[in-house]
């Protein structure tokens, strides 16, 4: 009989965490910001198809960085758990803040238990019409946070953060937001990144029931122009 | 995580029957062959559809009725699915409002999960499945038959589709109207439908045979001047889905009526 050699608790979760660190270190950076006229996600995103960005439900939108299989998978099961909810109660009764704590359970149990963790972080935004709009940030140990204004995920989010932190305003324009994200992953990544691998989408306040839409090229290019 | 097949399931209602399935409706375990049963039930309908000239118009009354009662004068019976569909039910009511929500959210389910539509034959042949599922319940006396119309971006015409109890799926060329005042509904169609009509006068056409309907069958729901309740008609085109006015149904209705008083 072969002695398993001791590793302590401590050491095994070390090596974990930094194994997560370093495969989302590797994905690219999505920003989430407040603005007027709604929630804008903005994202570096070669595919046109493949994408990082998307609905969940009427209010809510979802975002992955990391590693694109297993956000996937994160992404499909928000949906059934937001539609089966939404179908067996009310439509209002689908929240955020529900799906976000079911996403930290799953991904932290998945993190101390299976030997490979989720090379993930995701983020979970809703937009609410009376009172304040909300930021879900889940990392890849499960651990939940809720922002304020803004928030980034992914390589650089970190240096994305300090970033906005200086220069974020309240009230701010679809087109400045736009604009002040644009600059964000210039500055960490060194080289602007054109408007062809940028993935933009918007909880439009504006409209009625699925809020949630795809701002196209052109309309990004129509942005930057004004 | 999750399995291959998970991964692949884009279907709510697969979703449901497989990890929720109390969400279903279920009556198998009633005798609903027990005449005091039948009685209960809400039904009696006219709904139809037509194409006109830059899609089509869907129409219903508004009438609920158990046995010889009314049950419900303002019920709807026509129903937007999403940006280009529409479903039309007859039927026993409380499975026929199941089955548009059910229809409702596995369309947008779909739509999320895969980033893209149904095309329209697809939506129609999921319908079928639905159908078939119900089948046992049908079988028991609950039946519950849609109408299903879409529009067709790639041809810029509407099409509209038929069931029956088992699922199957028939394609309606130019017209065609269900529920128990169907085919006197169908009968002023088969009189009226002209190929390429314009939008107001396909619209006259399905409130005029909406009328003929109520006039012959009881469970159908005439224009409603006392109450202020008319049928309602929903318009499908390229710009997608609206509600016809209803102070121009109430309009036609008017000079519908009055024509007939000439006539009298």
């Amino acid at each position: 009989m072969t002695i398993p050699y001791y590793v302590s608790p401590e050491r095994i979760m070390q090596d974990k965490a930094e194994y997560a660190r370093k495969g989302i270190a590797r994905g690219k950076s999505i920003i989430a910001m407040e603005c007027q006229e709604g929630i804008l996600l903005v994202g570096e995103n070669p595919s046109r198809s493949l994408n990082k960005i998307s609905e969940i439900y009427d209010r809510i939108a979802f975002a992955g960085a990391g590693k694109f299989s297993e956000y996937e998978s994160l992404r499909k099961a928000g949906i059934k758990h937001a539609d089966i909810k939404g179908y067996a109660y009310g439509r209002d009764d689908v929240t955020a803040k529900s799906l976000a704590n079911a996403y930290s359970q799953i991904i932290g149990d998945i993190f101390s238990q299976a030997i490979k963790p989720l090379e993930v972080e995701i983020v979970l935004t809703q937009i609410n019409d009376d009172q304040g709009d909300e930021i879900y940030r889940i990392s890849f140990d499960g651990s939940l946070a809720d922002d304020k204004g803004f928030t980034a995920i992914g390589g650089r989010s970190d240096e994305i953060k300090r970033f906005l932190g200086d220069r974020y305003q309240e009230r701010m324009s679809l087109k400045e937001a736009l604009k002040l994200s644009s600059d964000a992953l210039k500055q960490v990544n060194n080289y602007e990144v054109g408007v062809d691998n940028l993935e933009v989408a918007l909880l439009d306040r504006q409209r009625k029931n699925r809020r949630f839409r795809r701002v196209t090229c052109d309309e990004v290019r129509k942005l930057q122009k004004e | 995580m999750i399995t291959l097949e998970e991964a692949a399931e884009s279907s709510f209602f697969s979703l449901l029957l497989k990890g929720s399935p109390h969400l279903l409706p279920n009556y198998q375990a009633v005798d609903l062959t027990h005449p005091a049963w039948k009685a209960d039930v809400p039904e009696g309908t006219t709904v139809l559809a037509l194409k006109y000239d830059a899609g089509a118009v869907v129409a219903g009354d508004r009438m609920a009725v158990e046995g010889f009662h009314v049950s419900d004068r303002r019920i709807e019976k026509v129903y937007a699915i999403d940006d280009s569909t529409v479903l039309a039910i007859a039927g026993a009511a409380g499975p026929c409002i199941e089955l548009v929500k059910l229809f409702k959210t596995e369309l947008e389910h779909y739509e999320k999960i895969e980033g893209v539509s149904l095309s329209l034959e697809g939506k129609a042949n999921k319908l079928s499945q639905m159908i078939r599922a119900n089948f046992p319940m049908a079988a028991q006396g609950l039946v519950a038959i849609p109408l299903f119309v879409g529009y067709e971006a790639g041809a810029g015409t509407g099409r509209i589709y038929k069931y029956d109890v088992t699922g199957g799926r028939y394609e309606e060329i130019s017209y065609h109207a269900i529920g128990s005042g169907g085919r006197d509904a169908k009968n002023t169609l088969k009189k009226l439908y002209k190929d390429g009509l314009p939008k107001d006068d396909a619209v006259r056409y399905a409130l005029e045979a909406l009328f003929d309907a109520s006039e012959e069958d009881l469970g159908t729901g005439g224009p409603d001047f006392f109450r202020g309740i008319f049928p309602t008609v929903k318009v499908l085109s390229a710009k997608g889905i609206s509600d016809f006015p209803e102070t121009q149904i109430r309009e036609t209705y008017s000079a519908i009526l009055q024509g007939k008083e000439i006539r009298a």
